[in-house]
């Protein structure tokens, strides 16, 4: 196998600071203030936005986790709660590269993202290692009656996961790909980061496609020289 | 779409993906040019790589968007 390519030579051009919108710099200064008063008032008002978004957003992920109801409900509140700790621990961290509101939602985000992959495993709708080939053509979509060729890639793919992906990416791959385990519950599971997940993935699905390309199952030239 | 196509677009990478880490790091400042109009993914194209890529940070990103463009400031 070759060096990744992951983590291309892109670099990210980060903004550096610069002044604060109005809004953004009230939040700031209320939140940062020597008043109290002031700041317990920023602190509820800034708290009551986050539990109303998380909310928001457990019931937009709704469709795509096991959690439901009034645990569903907790997870919102947890996520809120703990995302307004982390915003008032990494507050002098804000450098006015977007809203304030924006980047402190985003630890919203990132809670409801986290307390959703634990709360998974409270009532999982598929065990680990279960390893469910049958369906990898419904989550291919393939339909064996219209590609002739479905039950002939997916055993191909399942020979090369199983013949020349390690047993780190082999366990990785049939979790989130086969089995369709929501990566962020998995990394719960096993203990890792999201990233390090995806880069399992990454680098297992660029050497099953190497080895499809030598098999005749692709070309090399219509894909992108991906 | 026939078997070859989905099969490339299953085992399709980006080499431009920065990974989770990276895009998670400037989430919200992408998220604010998309929010504007401006042209995001060109100014990051690494992290449009990734956002397309990843179903979590993806998640993220949509809802984060979703976020900021609507009214959370009733009581």
């Amino acid at each position: 196998m070759g060096a990744s390519r992951y983590h291309g030579p892109v670099q990210l051009a980060r903004s550096a600071p610069r002044e604060l919108d109005d809004e953004s710099a009230s939040w700031l200064r209320r939140l940062s203030s020597a008043s109290l008063a002031e700041r317990q008032a920023a602190e509820r008002e800034l708290h009551g936005r986050l539990i109303r978004i998380a909310r928001s957003e457990v019931r937009r992920r709704s469709a795509g986790t096991p959690v439901t109801g009034p645990e569903l409900d907790d997870v919102a509140h947890q996520a809120g709660d703990d995302a307004m700790l982390a915003i008032l621990a990494k507050l002098a961290e804000f450098r006015g590269e977007s809203r304030f509101t924006t980047w402190a939602y985003k630890f919203v985000m990132l809670e409801v993202s986290g307390k959703l992959g634990r709360h998974y495993w409270r009532n999982p709708p598929v065990v680990l290692d279960a390893e469910q080939w049958d369906r990898l053509p419904d989550r291919l979509g393939l339909d064996p009656h219209q590609h002739a060729e479905a039950a002939c890639i997916v055993a191909e793919v399942r020979r090369v996961v199983d013949a020349e992906l390690t047993a780190h990416q082999r366990r990785i791959f049939v979790a989130i790909v086969v089995d369709g385990i929501p990566l962020n519950a998995l990394a719960v599971k096993l203990g890792l980061q999201r990233n390090a997940i995806y880069k399992v993935i990454f680098d297992a699905r660029r050497k099953i496609r190497r080895a499809l390309i030598t098999r005749g199952y692709l070309d090399e030239l219509d894909v992108g020289q991906r | 779409m026939n078997e070859h196509e989905i099969l490339e677009r299953f085992v399709r990478t980006d080499p431009r993906d920065v990974g989770c880490d990276e895009a998670i790091a400037v989430l919200h400042v992408y998220v604010d040019l998309v929010a504007a109009g401006q042209a995001a993914a060109d100014r990051y194209p690494g992290v449009a790589a990734h956002l397309a890529a990843c179903g979590p940070c993806g998640d993220d990103f949509a809802g984060l968007l979703a976020a900021v463009t609507t009214q959370h400031d009733e009581t």
